[in-house]
């Protein structure tokens, strides 16, 4: 086979294939994501009153800290493998909070402790990280330049 | 042996499979096939430190103890043929460290243990040897990380998804003794990419070759599906399987009736595990474990393996380019 004639067959095969395979029940992924990425907002809400209603934080240190007990959790499930068994069942809804990100560092940093600190753990622990935080820092700067142009003129 | 249009070989000294050894994770031995392994780990470490040294321990081990209960000593054996799925293969060539027996090293990912009985079976079949230990082996945790994610991270399995057996097998392969299976044909596939690029869907990738190379044999030997009790592929999974199927329907082969995939009979169906299993170990320890006593015990006459493998790479997959499948074939009978 050559040229359109195995270009035709690919095509058929290649369409087969995606009619029989199964499908993701997306109002199934889409619920429990959703209840699920909803209740860790609401742990770190919860934690959030906390601080300011018990320690008295409040502005940069309070964000900062309620952060930082979100980052624990997140890396304390991971190290106890049970972050993973929530992402299995709530998909998004446990990858996008900021407890995601946290097992996004933790679980390679975990992985490939095997090939030594410096050149395991050190070196691959922002391999799933390490896009989302290049973007961040991007989206961030040309967030940061509209604004700047939009003050120039307003 | 004898040459023909399909480029089938038919082996005039068949080859006899004399012993085979399959060890598994706890997760396979929790499987419908649990209690046909030898050996089923209740740690899937296997008492290393990592995950890799483990899987290279669990091929040793089965090697080592095939070779024991065949009643053979490690000088009787010719040549030690074997593979794996990790980069480099080195589950197989730190195997072959343990061992004072000649080694060739061979990858064609999941279809790495026929390709072996294959090489060794013309060596035998040819007169260069007398004894060949042939093995495959692949571990879930050391393959997670070398195509997928960490094991911890929180990633979602595509529903088309399979999971990659913990399982490592051996078998012994002998100049011909009366009254063991013997493996009397054989057909070397050729590397058949239909251009499906989803990682995740190996089945759909796999299922042409394994067709293509099933309706070689087939013509080659010039036989029918009926004339054979089973005919187990590799890994094609559930889905995989379905289009397997339909594949052979559409070239005039029935083979419904016949065609057990041990890919999706590995695991029981609890849902986690999607498609069914794969991996290099998966056929090799369905085959030792479940056909073999089969022809072993004369339950069944005559039966084809076919090894189905996906020949990507991440670097491969990362650059957008579809996944080349190739299945080889042997027939195992009791002449």
């Amino acid at each position: 086979m050559t040229g359109k004639n195995a270009e035709n067959t690919n095509k058929n095969y290649l369409d087969y294939v995606s009619e029989i395979s199964p499908k993701t029940n997306e109002l199934k992924t889409l619920l429990h994501a959703f209840w699920v990425g909803g209740f860790i907002c609401f742990i770190g809400q919860a934690v959030r009153f906390l601080f300011i209603y018990v320690f008295g934080l409040y502005g940069d240190v309070l964000a900062g800290a309620t952060s930082m007990v979100m980052i624990f959790l997140g890396s304390f499930l991971t190290g106890l493998g049970v972050y993973d068994k929530i992402g299995k069942y709530a998909g998004g809804g446990s990858i996008v909070p900021i407890t995601g990100f946290a097992n996004s560092v933790v679980s390679p940093a975990m992985e490939f402790k095997s090939e030594g600190y410096i050149y395991g753990l050190a070196s691959k622990m922002f391999v799933i990280a390490g896009p989302i935080i290049v973007f961040g820092v991007i989206g961030s700067v040309c967030v940061g330049l509209i604004y700047y142009v939009k003050g120039l003129f307003i | 042996m004898m040459k023909n249009a399909y480029k089938t070989l038919i082996f005039e000294n068949s080859p006899s499979i004399i012993e085979t050894y399959s060890i598994v994770g706890k997760k396979e031995g929790e499987g419908s096939l649990g209690k046909y392994f030898n050996l089923v780990l209740s740690d899937d470490r296997f008492g290393e430190t990592t995950y890799e040294k483990a899987e290279c321990k669990m091929l040793s081990t089965a090697v080592k103890r095939v070779i024991n209960s065949a009643n053979l000593k490690e000088t009787d054996v010719d040549l030690f043929v074997a593979g794996d799925l990790l980069n480099q293969i080195i589950s197989a060539s730190f195997t072959a460290r343990d061992f004072e027996i000649p080694y060739l090293g061979l990858y064609n990912a999941c279809a790495t243990i026929v390709e072996s009985i294959i090489v060794s079976s013309m060596a035998i079949s040819g007169k260069f040897i007398s004894n060949a230990v042939v093995g495959a082996v692949s571990h879930f945790s050391t393959a997670e990380r070398q195509y997928r994610y960490p094991l911890e991270l929180g990633s979602v399995r595509p529903p088309q998804a399979q999971w990659t057996v913990t399982g490592a097998g051996a078998y012994v392969l002998s100049e011909k003794i009366e009254g063991f299976p013997s493996i009397t044909s054989a057909t070397v596939g050729k590397v058949v990419d239909f251009g499906v690029t989803d990682v995740n869907n190996m089945g759909a990738a796999m299922a042409p070759s394994c067709a293509s190379t099933l309706v070689r044999h087939l013509k080659g030997t010039n036989t029918f599906p009926d004339e054979y009790d089973v005919i187990l592929t590799g890994d094609l999974g559930l889905l995989g399987s379905k289009i397997f199927r339909k594949l052979c329907r559409d070239e005039g082969f029935e083979v419904e009736l016949y065609h057990v995939d041990a890919g999706s009979i590995i695991y029981d169906s609890d849902g986690t595990q999607d498609q069914g299993g794969s991996g290099a170990g998966c056929g090799t320890v369905t085959f030792a474990s479940y056909l073999y006593p089969l022809l072993r015990q004369k339950k069944i006459k005559k039966a084809l393996f076919l090894a189905t493998g996906a020949l990507l790479s991440t670097i491969s997959s990362g650059q957008g380019e579809s996944i080349p499948g190739i299945t080889h074939c042997i027939c195992v009978e009791n002449l």
